[in-house]
């Protein structure tokens, strides 16, 4: 066992993990964090993704003794509890989830990429998301959710009349 | 699924990294992003005894000038290479190539080294570092040495590290004169591995092209310089017609596999035709 500190939506950790522990299986077995899940076991669907040290990974392919001394964000910690993210109300409102299994590793996958770019074209979305399957949307309002959230954290109107058009 | 146990080293210099894969036991591995080697160690089709993780090895991450060349360090994540003003400089190719690698969230933990050292012949990095006569910088316990890209790949998922060292950095010389560089991929769907794959580097002197040199990804088991298609384009015209004759020579001496994405046949034309519209990008035509 190897003894690893962590924060985790805020809080700190301390706790001894085995070293062939992933992140994953330490935040949702240790941690009760189920919000983040499990989808393949190929690192290709991106259900998993959290942001360790504000950068999306696939927490599937990242051991937990890795994430000793750094910062983890799961969905659980976007939003202050009863509130929504910004990114997780645009997915909600532009029907950019079905079954929602993936939704919780698109949402952290969609936040970093507006981070990095803050008015993404539908292209840069498609790329910025390429990391993350849904079997149930066929991407489109996904798309929509993403824009709108961007559009929203940079404090501006929603840039694509796409957008717009979406609700009906 | 979930890796079987291993003991965990983690390093903070090389020095320390080489005497944990000395201390290890029979079987180790090094451990760089684990963009590969978690996804087989999961599937248990590796079970090291030991891990040495390199990830706070801190020497060994970034990007430096040293002379006629810059210096990449093994380490590098595929991200920190996509913003490297150096890279971006002198070797915009790789940034090319790399911003095809897989998804951000891997290319936020996997390294240009790793992929190197990993040598996957579908893997977009390899051609790259052979177009562009990188040198791979080994270390081990008794020092270092440094091999040519030609040499670096051996055979399948085979480099020339030995048991025991690490890649420690890549060193691209700097082109002179003006060079314009492409790297043309195809696959299918989003973040897969390319099928076939071709880097181009291209110096213009007016309207003639004056030098190429081609990498070739995913046609052989090792990545393989086009020498024909080099040879055809040395002194060419810069039109559409003198790059897709030389283009057409892209497959001569190649020995793609046959798997289900393609047959080899269908591999030998495909690369015929990315090289064409590699070199045409790559001219700036
Ligand atoms: C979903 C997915 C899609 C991908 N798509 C692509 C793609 O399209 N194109 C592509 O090129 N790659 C792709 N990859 C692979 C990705 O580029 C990896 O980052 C890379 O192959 C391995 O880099 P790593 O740093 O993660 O190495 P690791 O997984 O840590 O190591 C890989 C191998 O190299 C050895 N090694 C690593 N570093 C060193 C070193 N410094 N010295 C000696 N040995 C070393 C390790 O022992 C191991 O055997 C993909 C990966 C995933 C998970
Ligand atoms: S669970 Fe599928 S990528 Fe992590
Ligand atoms: S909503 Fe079902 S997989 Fe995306």
């Amino acid at each position: 066992m190897t003894e690893i500190n962590v924060r985790v939506d805020g809080v700190a950790y301390a706790d001894a993990v085995e070293p062939r522990t992933l992140l994953v299986h330490y935040l949702r077995e240790q941690l009760g964090k189920v919000g983040t899940v499990v989808g393949c076991d190929t690192s290709n669907c991106g259900a998993c993704t959290v942001h360790l040290d504000g950068e999306a990974v696939k927490s599937c392919t990242v051991l937990a003794v890795q994430a000793d001394g750094c910062e983890v964000t799961t969905i659980e910690g976007i939003a202050p509890q009863g509130s929504l993210h910004p990114m997780q109300k645009a997915f909600h409102e532009m029907h950019g989830l079905q079954c929602g299994f993936c939704t919780p590793g698109m949402i952290m996958a969609s936040i970093d990429l507006v981070n990095d770019n803050p008015n993404p074209t539908d292209d840069e979305v498609r790329e910025g998301i390429e990391g993350n399957l849904c079997r149930c949307t066929g991407y489109q309002n996904i798309v929509r959710a993403v824009q709108q959230a961007a559009a929203e954290m940079s404090g501006g109107a929603p840039t694509s009349s796409e957008t717009l058009g979406a609700q009906s | 699924m979930i890796p079987a146990a291993f003991a965990y080293a983690r390093p903070t210099t090389i020095d320390e990294a080489l005497q944990a894969v000395a201390d290890g036991g029979e079987d180790v591995k090094i451990m760089a992003g684990g963009q590969s080697l978690i996804p087989v160690m999961r599937l248990r089709l590796a079970a090291p005894e030991t891990v040495v993780d390199l990830t706070r090895v801190a020497e060994m991450r970034g990007v430096r000038e040293e002379g006629d060349a810059i210096v990449i360090g093994a380490m590098t994540t595929h991200s920190d290479v996509l913003s490297d003003p150096l890279i971006a400089q002198w070797a915009p190719l790789i940034a090319d190539a790399t911003e095809t690698v897989a998804d951000r969230q891997v290319r936020h933990r996997g390294t240009f080294g790793g992929a190197l050292a990993h040598a996957d012949p579908a893997g977009d990095l390899p051609a790259v570092a052979l177009a562009l006569d990188a040198e791979f910088v080994i270390a081990g316990l008794n020092g270092r040495r440094t091999v040519g890209a030609a040499e670096f790949f051996v055979d399948y998922l085979t480099t020339a590290l030995e048991e025991g060292e690490l890649l420690v950095e890549i060193r691209v010389p700097k082109l002179q004169g003006t060079w314009g560089m492409h790297y043309e991929k195809f696959n299918r769907v989003a973040q897969a591995w390319s099928i076939v794959a071709v880097a181009a580097a291209v110096r213009r002197e007016g309207g003639v092209i004056a030098e190429a040199r081609i990498g070739l990804t995913n046609m052989g088991p090792v990545p393989l310089r086009a020498s024909g298609v080099e040879a055809a384009l040395a002194g060419a015209e810069a039109t559409a017609e003198a790059i897709a004759a030389a283009a057409d020579r892209a497959a001569e001496g190649t020995s793609p596999s046959s798997d289900l994405n393609a047959q080899a046949d269908y591999r030998q034309h495909l690369v015929t035709v990315l090289t064409r519209r590699a070199v045409t990008a790559a001219a700036g035509l």
